[in-house]
């Protein structure tokens, strides 16, 4: 994805570089065995069989490849009305998400806003100091977001670190030329936006999307604070009941106790596979835009 | 003072005419500046909360004043727990900030020096994907590896004949596991910036580099970091100023009776005193002190940089 261009490749490597470059592979490969293997452990473990699993037969490979795990899943209610949740809350929020931060980094991006510069420093200087957590949940009780689906997506309206990235992506990579001759042409400012940035801005929208739609899907404190009713909770909320706080499942179809206790435990590694999926799939979709979208704002000038 | 005078009649003219001419723009401005001013600004004047007696009938803006003002900082500073407290959030963010800091430079710096690119493709696309989990997740994990009988990690310890640890289940254990489980899911992202900050060096340094008969590892030190050292700056203050905040929802996550000594920190105590025992007031100081520290240490962090790199941030 990050093009790198190769060293001059006609001057001969000496014994030395090459030597080096036994060791800097070597180090590659331990990263990613470190990296690596407790996702695999968590794919193998799942697919296995749960006694198998505890036992510490399962190291390498999965051993009695089964699907159990993965039915016990199925039939639990509370994780798909948390799935159902938190896919609401992605989308609604996600979109709640762009339309606030494209509207306050268009406008701080071009040159002819009044107060551009205090507005831009209004919205900065939440970055370096806030309210903190308990004005801001009784900001929201207040409101009477308290216990309603809004609690999850008003309060993180808008990241400020996304704002100013996509600020500076319309800086730098919409000429200004371009919004001149649309305003000639006889655009006003919002049909420029729509008509002419916007479709320019692909990375940027893409990329946003992502950083968003993660944050929204992982999110599961302010669901904590703000969410009572058991049917608003998000899936990450379901997921600490039932992975860390280790709430008796309801599953189970005659089998013994101790099979159920084995079961519910390997269950959790196919929970995590299950929740997990959604979110890593989208990253190879947003990939190409990737470090367009991403390095303009980042490196700052 | 005349001249002065019509420049500033002019500018306000020109003012006058930019937002007669581009109203569309601040229309646009409104919505998000609303947003700004609810969720931001207000929680900010709601700090005086810290300074007040909070009762839940009057609100904020009309409970009356703390007697004395400082009462909640001064409960909080003569508890027993409030240096082990602050000790506990800097050594967990130290410990993040040494490991966690270094460790994407590296890999990038490895990542760049590979030469089979599908090899480092794969490396850096696998290191991404630890990111998009949940702490929720992650912590799930921490506890299903690190189990004393039935975690992975305990059975390769025993394989090896060694004693088996409880990891979740003891103080000694939580910053180490609390770090290396950062820097298992964040390097890999956090690398990005360092490796398309590697991949925008202008080759010619390279070959000047190689024809002076510098060796690879001569190459990293004089060429590679040099070229990429404003940009760890950069990213180096950024983290610096989030020193005391981070870190909370996975302490709170990992947090049991047992490690209880070295995870209690800072906003896991605002969180138990706030939202679930409702004592407004004196969690509002609390975190207030811990905004305070904060901002002092990325301001501070800034004007040092400044002073002797030449780089900010601001």
């Amino acid at each position: 994805m990050i093009k790198t261009k190769r060293r001059a490749s006609h001057i001969r490597q000496t014994r030395a570089d090459r030597i080096f470059q036994a060791v800097i592979v070597a180090l590659g490969v331990v990263l990613m065995i470190l990296v690596a293997y407790p996702l695999y452990f968590t794919v193998i473990a799942s697919f296995s069989k749960p006694e198998d699993v505890l036992m510490g037969r399962v190291i390498l490979w999965p051993r009695n490849i089964s699907f159990e795990s993965y039915k016990m899943v199925v039939a639990e209610r509370d994780i798909w009305m948390g799935y159902g949740n938190t896919i609401l809350y992605t989308v609604l929020g996600t979109a709640v998400n762009m339309v606030l931060t494209t509207m306050m980094a268009y406008p701080l991006s071009c040159r002819e806003t009044p107060w551009r510069a205090p507005l831009t420093f209004i919205a900065s200087f939440t970055m370096l100091f806030s309210g903190g957590l308990i004005p801001t949940y009784l900001l929201v009780r207040q409101l009477g977001l308290y216990d309603t689906i809004w609690a999850m997506i008003l309060p993180t309206g808008i990241t400020t670190y996304n704002m100013l990235v996509m600020k500076s992506f319309f800086q730098s990579s919409i000429p200004i030329e371009l919004k001149e001759a649309a305003h000639l042409d006889g655009c006003n400012d919002l049909r420029t936006l729509l008509l002419v940035v916007l479709p320019l801005s692909g990375p940027i929208l893409a990329v946003m999307v992502l950083f968003y739609t993660v944050a929204h899907w992982n999110e599961y404190f302010n669901a904590l604070i703000y969410l009572r009713n058991r049917s608003l909770m998000p899936l990450q909320v379901i997921l600490r009941e039932i992975l860390l706080q280790n709430q008796e499942l309801a599953a189970g179809d005659g089998t013994g106790l101790y099979e159920r206790m084995m079961a519910a435990e390997t269950m959790k590694y196919a929970i995590i596979i299950i929740a997990s999926v959604p979110v890593i799939c989208l990253y190879p979709l947003v990939q190409r835009h990737f470090v367009k979208g991403v390095m303009v704002g980042a490196i700052k000038g | 003072m005349l001249a002065k005078q019509s420049t500033g009649q002019r500018l306000k003219r020109r003012l006058r005419r930019d937002v007669f001419a581009h109203w569309q723009l601040l229309a646009l401005l409104a919505l998000p500046l609303a947003w700004y001013i609810i969720f931001c600004y207000i929680p900010m004047f709601g700090v005086q909360l810290a300074f007040k007696s909070h009762k839940v009938t009057l609100g904020i803006w009309q409970s009356p004043w703390a007697d004395p003002l400082f009462k909640h900082f001064s409960r909080y500073f003569s508890s027993y727990y409030a240096w082990s407290t602050i000790w506990n959030t800097l050594a967990l963010n130290l410990g993040c900030l040494a490991i966690g800091f270094p460790a994407p430079i590296l890999l990038a710096l490895i990542l760049n020096e590979i030469d089979n690119v599908r090899f480092r493709k794969t490396l850096q696309n696998v290191t991404y994907i630890p990111y998009f989990l949940s702490i929720v997740v992650v912590v799930s994990m921490l506890k299903l590896f690190c189990d004393e009988r039935y975690g992975v990690i305990n059975i390769l310890l025993q394989a090896l004949n060694l004693q088996a640890l409880p990891l979740m289940e003891s103080e000694r254990y939580f910053r180490p596991l609390y770090v290396l489980s950062n820097v298992w899911q964040n390097m890999g992202w956090n690398a990005i910036i360092y490796v398309a900050a590697l991949a925008g060096i202008d080759m010619a340094l390279y070959e000047a580099a190689t024809i002076d008969g510098a060796t690879r590892w001569q190459k990293i030190l004089h060429v590679s970091l040099p070229c990429i050292l404003p940009t760890i700056v950069t990213m180096l203050i950024l983290r610096i100023g989030q020193l005391m905040t981070i870190g909370f929802e996975k302490a709170l996550l990992m947090q049991n009776d047992m490690n209880i000594g070295t995870s209690e920190i800072i906003s896991t105590l605002v969180y138990k005193n706030g939202i679930q025992n409702g004592d407004y007031s004196y969690a509002t100081a609390v975190g207030l002190m811990n905004s305070a520290v904060n901002l002092v240490l990325i301001v501070a962090a800034n004007t040092f940089c400044r002073r002797t790199l030449n780089e900010s941030l601001w």
